[in-house]
């Protein structure tokens, strides 16, 4: 192994490090070095910084001012950190974060291994051996989606220790995570430690009762250090015999409370007497499924009027739906709920009146100011100007929100914010409040002050909560509770009672023995089958390019997009059926122009020459026009697009051999169309003209006096190559595939990699030693392969639905679509640079590219006859070239040496355009 | 009354989110005001520009006086070319015509002998093709006039046809295409921004948060289609005065108010549609492949790009459920005719009721997504 962990003292020197997300600061000028070998343990609630210190310590964040060494090296050298990535895991915060819930837990850490350039026997040992400990070897092809909580860390836990490293980093692995889970986590954290002395640990939690293993604590808050010591120094120097004490007391000597305490609310007695009208709240065998998944499993309770009652259980034992059901956001499978006798009805407003309601997910307007948050929701319960007033003036002092009112609510510390949800939710003075997990991600201080809020609620205003909490402190201070677990109520009893009668001390040890009664298989972990990993060699230094991180990347994407068939199904059968709609749609030649004449003469010879002109068949002729209002009236409402106008003396001209006029009136509002009914009108008059044989009724003497004139004097041949019989469709059914083979595969990528931005799976190539090219032409080969597949079905689409045969080199046109898959997944790659949302990524890559596409790349204009700007775009964008291509090698029938100018063109696009995005791309976050 | 403020309130706070976001404003005004600029100058008539070689092999005055009037404004400036080039420019597409004079082309005409000048067409273009061919044989047979009797000006013909374009005198593209270009980009925006809207809120779980709320799903629905309609209709009108009036000089014949009362219409009806696939999507992915599958028909089938009545039958009968192909009418009518409201209530209307049937699509479709997403 490795020696330096042993030679050097600390494991992570961090000196003078800031770090701001535009107003916000994270971390403060911090200077902190963590001992190597051993279990640090961050503490502090959410938004003090411990997450941005963990990625910047891990090299997942860029550094902004100050320095840090991990293992030994600066951390803001690009080659440090390439080295020290195979010997760095990083967990992120979050259920199964970095993991791929669409895959199974066998191929997420067959990625992992892949990407540590592991072998594939070794891979198989290694995944063997981490699964077989921490239990999760029977599972080994469940989707990480459908594990639960305990289970998705314990993954998360192998996917780090895949690669035996030095230095492991765990963000809050186990918030949200049931109490048995948790306590089987960190054996196994010990038993690893015991297996590899050598590697050190830093990891962050927000349970305090946690924070006592840990072998030396670091306490911050604000971006600060607050103190540095073994818990047990830490209890010590605070006087105090917790460590989560020992945290408030620290935090006292920082700051004041910013909230008036209700003291006196906090004495009041627990209600008693439920015999006041039916119950707040009753629910009956709730039962809620999804597919074969049961969620919530026929739970049942009664909560009596101000009483505060809680739901205590992991993330994902059903405490939200059922909160739902009871909201009427969601139907219940089975089971039957009440609101004060009433059953639960989601078409009932005025029962949502009486209920308050903050869900886990709601986290405000951000864009709204607290003020604007607060009045926007008195407004939607139409409290009135005077009863509004009153409310805020009585809710803001009492939740401290007076120094915050005027700002945006995104930019509000957690704690605020939680106290402007809460006030949000008790606006309009609900008899209910239901809240989901209102606490998670708050300093103990400030739950505590929120707690306080609550009880005063409850005590005072005889308003009813229900509250779900992971927290088992929190569990304590309600006056009942049910334990959940996996869908199922363990028992429904007040707190005391419940620790008494399983005879324990605390609350967490009686959920796990209720837990353990529910299920008596809990598979045994922590056994000691992890010690083996020493005896694998030392890796060679990492190379810089490896096609097989390349190919994990790839292999992977190809998974998950194999999981969700939705989406290529609609690409391509929503490809196939524009293609369809658009060969046909769109025609250019223009026919059954609607025109009606209007004839002033009303003579033989104006007659003859107007049916000469219907006979044309370009025409589609409309009841003559009667008078010039007429005409103007059928023209401006666009029932004509031509009008022939005949003035009165025309027969008397001609018969004079004068020089006779006919006036043609062309809706030029399209100027497409009125050119096309120009040229039409000027043919029509000359074949008029050349019929001299049937018009000679009444045109004999015009014709025969002028003929000398009308003589041709000399002649012009026409001849039109590739599509003489000038039909539509052999010009058309070739141009639409190159529309539908970039937008599709450019939109495709785009949101592909924008995903991982979203959701934070992108975090494993900040801290794996994977390539900026490994990574996204990985993700790209596969995009490239789809639209390959897609152009074989246009293809052959337009060959036999079409019936547009291929004249010229199929092999042109192979080699043709696969530049050009290239190009188009290279143009979305850059897209996705510049978004960090899936929203934004959907919009920059269809408002950019569609008009360039449809319009400027040669499909009805032809790029030679663009103009300007447009004419630029249209040179510079890869339709025009491949469009050239498709048309050349259907309709023009050319060859590969012919359409070898296009090729060259086209093949300069992908790879530009993925290396501008390559190089776009950032290995770190910022 | 209580609906109305609840919509109201609602749609004031859609303004600042959509307005909140920098990279979206951004977007709006690059669709409205370079968009527009780049799409109605750029793309001309359909001969307009047309690129044209000449393969002379006479080298004589007529031939030259025939090239020389084959300019600006149909074609570019004719290129000379020679005869091993003609196969390979075609072939990639950099020239449409090429007009060949074989040798003693003059001498024939003059003595009567009816010679034929020889034209390659690239007939991939079929229109562009047809007009093509047709101008430069009316300019074939005007110029061999004019150069047999002497007189640059061609003798008037017994019969004379008198070409007239109303409503666009000048048959300048630019106008046209302006209009075009802003249906455009009203309906991608209009229907990407409701749609995002809808499944952003309902990503980040706020959805849930209002509906738990007393207000009904169509209060909730209504306040995003009003909120992103306020957004577009502004940006178009700032986009109509000051690029298509101001600075593309298009003149706007009919009422500016009826103008601006059809586009309203119009934008409730694209919202509706945005509403639609927000809420029928599952995933921004598949939204943003419903939306490209949308916009592609809006943008090539409402008559921008071809006329109406060259489509076949069966598809003129789908465009009918496009309001953009309504609205393309609506506005070719108002803007360059002058129509009033008598002549385009017909349009109106049924942008009106596709709007309408839309929106109630996609409310019956948003309750099930809300259980759905439980």
């Amino acid at each position: 192994m490795k020696p330096v962990a042993k030679a050097s003292a600390s494991v992570a020197r961090i000196t003078a490090v800031s770090h701001r997300f535009g107003k916000v600061t994270a971390l403060d000028d911090l200077t902190l070095s963590t001992p190597a070998g051993r279990m640090v343990g961050l503490i502090g609630p959410d938004g003090v910084g411990k997450s941005t210190l963990m990625g910047l310590v891990s090299g997942a964040k860029r550094l902004q001012t100050g320095r840090i060494e991990t293992l030994g090296g600066d951390m803001s050298s690009a080659r440090h950190r390439a080295e020290t990535g195979r010997r760095i895991a990083f967990m992120p915060q979050g259920l199964g974060k970095n993991l791929y819930h669409d895959l199974s837990i066998r191929e997420n850490l067959e990625f992992f291994g892949k990407l540590f350039g592991q072998g594939r026997a070794e891979r198989a040992a290694r995944i063997e051996r981490l699964t077989r400990a921490t239990g999760l070897a029977p599972f080994l092809d469940r989707p990480a989606g459908k594990l639960s909580g305990g289970m998705k860390q314990k993954l998360g836990l192998c996917a780090a220790l895949i690669h035996d490293p030095d230095f492991l980093l765990l963000d809050e692995p186990t918030t949200g995570v049931d109490p048995l889970s948790r306590r089987q986590f960190w054996d196994l954290i010990d038993t690893i430690r015991s297996d590899r002395p050598e590697m050190s640990v830093l990891v962050s939690t927000a349970y305090m009762e946690e924070a006592e293993r840990f072998e030396h604590l670091i306490a911050m808050n604000d971006g600060c250090v607050l103190a540095e010591a073994s818990p047990a120094d830490l209890r010590m120097q605070t006087g105090t015999d917790t460590v989560g004490a020992a945290y408030v007391s620290l935090l006292e000597g920082e700051i004041a409370s910013p909230i008036a305490s209700p003291q006196a609310a906090l004495a009041a007695p627990a209600p008693t007497n439920a015999k006041e009208g039916p119950p707040a709240i009753k629910a009956e065998g709730l039962t809620k499924r999804f597919g074969d998944f049961t969620a919530v499993d026929a739970v049942s309770f009664e909560i009596s009027r101000g009483e505060i009652f809680g739901f205590l259980g992991s993330n994902g034992c059903g405490k939200t739906t059922t909160m739902k059901m009871l909201t009427g956001l969601t139907p219940a499978t089975t089971g039957e709920a009440w609101i004060f006798g009433q059953p639960v009805d989601a078409q009932n407003l005025d029962a949502r009146r009486r209920v308050g309601f903050m869900s886990q997910s709601f986290s405000l307007y951000g864009e709204l100011t607290v003020r604007e948050n607060l009045l926007l929701h008195a407004r939607l319960f139409h409290l009135g100007r005077d009863l509004t007033a009153r409310r805020m003036a009585d809710l803001v002092p009492r939740f401290g929100l007076e120094p915050y009112l005027d700002q945006g609510a995104a930019s509000l510390p957690l704690g605020v914010r939680q106290r402007l949800s809460l006030a949000v939710a008790v606006i309009h003075a609900p008899d209910i409040l239901i809240l989901d997990e209102p606490t998670s991600g708050v300093d103990p201080q400030a739950r505590d002050a929120f707690w306080d809020m609550l009880t005063d609620l409850a005590r005072r205003e005889r308003v009813t909560i229900f509250i779900s909490t992971h927290f088992m402190d929190e569990g304590l201070r309600c006056d009942r509770i049910s334990l959940m677990h996996a869908g199922k109520v363990l028992v429904t009893d007040a707190p005391q009672a419940i620790i008494k009668a399983r005879g324990m001390t605390t609350l967490e040890d009686a959920f796990i023995a209720h837990m353990l009664d529910a299920m008596p298989q809990a598979a045994p972990v922590g056994d000691t089958e992890l010690a083996v990993t020493d005896t694998q060699e030392t890796p060679a230094a990492p190379p810089r390019f490896s096609l097989r991180r390349l190919l994990a990347f790839t292999t992977r994407e190809a998974m998950q997009v194999r999981r969700d068939p939705v989406r290529l199904v609609f690409s391509f059968i929503g490809s196939a059926i524009l293609l369809l709609i658009m060969s046909f749609g769109i025609s250019q030649e223009v026919r059954e122009i609607p025109f009606a004449t209007f004839d002033q003469d009303q003579s033989p010879e104006s007659r003859a020459y107007l049916s000469g002109f219907e006979e044309s068949g370009w025409f589609l002729e409309r009841p003559p026009i009667g008078d010039a209002v007429e005409l103007e009236r059928r023209m401006a409402n666009g029932e004509l697009a031509l009008a022939l106008q005949i003035p009165p003396d025309f027969g008397v001209s001609v018969r004079r051999g004068e020089v006779a006029e006919v006036a043609a009136l062309i809706d030029g509002t399209d100027t497409n169309r009125a050119g096309t009914v120009e040229s039409y009108v000027a043919g029509a008059h000359a074949h008029v003209l050349a019929q001299d044989a049937q018009s000679a009724l009444a045109l004999s003497g015009l014709i025969a006096a002028r003929g000398a004139d009308q003589l041709p004097l000399a002649s012009l041949e026409p001849r039109f190559h590739y599509n003489p019989a000038m039909e539509s469709l052999p010009a058309i059914g070739p141009s639409i595939p190159p529309l539908l083979l970039l937008l599709f595969p450019a939109i495709l990528m785009a949101v592909s990699v924008a995903r991982e931005k979203e959701i934070g799976t992108i975090t494993n190539f900040y801290v794996t030693p994977t390539g900026r090219a490994e990574f996204l032409i990985g993700k790209q080969l596969v995009y490239i392969a789809i639209t390959l597949l897609n152009f074989v079905i246009l293809t052959v689409l337009v060959v036999t639905v079409l019936d547009v045969p291929l004249r010229g080199s199929p092999a042109a046109l192979v080699l043709g679509a696969l530049l050009y898959a290239v190009a188009a997944t290279g143009y979305g790659l850059l897209v996705s640079m510049m978004a960090r949302t899936q929203v934004t990524a959907v919009f920059a890559a269809a408002i950019l590219s569609v008009m360039p596409t449809l319009q400027f790349s040669g499909m009805i204009t032809p790029v030679s006859s663009l103009e300007g700007p447009a004419r630029i775009v249209g040179t510079l964008w890869p339709t025009t070239w491949y469009m050239g291509l498709s048309v050349g090698a259907f309709t023009k029938g050319l060859g590969l040496s012919e359409l070898s100018g296009h090729l060259m063109r086209l093949a300069a696009f992908g790879p530009v355009l993925t290396a501008l995005a390559v190089l776009a791309l950032r290995k770190q976050e910022r | 009354m209580r609906q109305f403020a609840n919509i109201f309130w609602l749609a004031g706070k859609e303004l600042k989110s959509v307005l909140g976001d920098p990279v979206m404003v951004i977007l709006i005004l690059w669709s409205f005001i370079i968009a527009v600029i780049l799409e109605a100058s750029g793309a001309g008539d359909t001969v307009y520009n047309a690129a044209i070689a000449i393969l002379d092999e006479d080298r004589s005055m007529l031939t030259r006086q025939i090239s020389h009037a084959l300019g600006p404004p149909w074609f570019q400036p004719p290129v000379m070319i020679a005869p091993d080039q003609v196969a390979p420019e075609m072939d990639a597409g950099r020239i449409m015509f090429v007009l060949a004079f074989p040798p003693g082309f003059e001498a024939d005409v003059i003595a009567g002998l009816i010679p034929s000048a020889q034209l390659e067409v690239d007939a991939t273009a079929v229109s562009q093709a047809q007009l093509g061919t047709d101008y430069i044989s009316n300019i074939l047979t005007s110029e061999t006039r004019a150069f047999l009797s002497g007189n640059p000006e061609a003798p008037d013909p017994a019969l004379r046809l008198e070409l007239r374009r109303a409503f666009n005198p000048n048959g300048n593209p630019v106008w046209f295409k302006s209009v075009s270009s802003l249906l455009n980009q009203l309906s991608l925006l209009t229907i990407a921004l409701t749609g995002a809207a809808m499944l952003r809120e309902r990503e980040q779980g706020t959805i849930e948060h209002l509906m738990v709320m007393p207000l009904t799903p169509l209060e909730i629905a209504l306040s995003k289609v009003l909120a992103n309609v306020v957004v577009v209709l502004a940006a178009f009108t700032l986009s109509l005065m000051l690029v298509v009036q101001g600075l593309l000089q298009v003149p706007v014949t009919g009422s500016l108010t009826l103008l601006l009362t059809g586009t309203t219409v119009y934008l409730a009806a694209a919202a509706a549609i945005g509403m639609f696939l927000g809420t029928m999507a599952r995933s921004m992915a598949q939204f943003a492949l419903l939306v490209i599958m949308v916009i592609i028909p809006i943008i090539m089938l409402s008559g921008g790009m071809g006329a109406i009545e060259s489509q076949p039958d069966i598809v003129q009968r789908l465009t009918m459920v496009l309001p953009s192909r309504h609205f393309l009418a609506f506005a070719k009518a108002v803007v360059f005719r002058g129509a009033s409201l008598s002549a385009v209530w017909f349009e109106l209307s049924l942008m009106a009721g596709l709007g309408l049937a839309f929106f109630i699509a996609s409310l019956l479709l948003f309750r099930r997504s809300m259980s759905l997403s439980g």
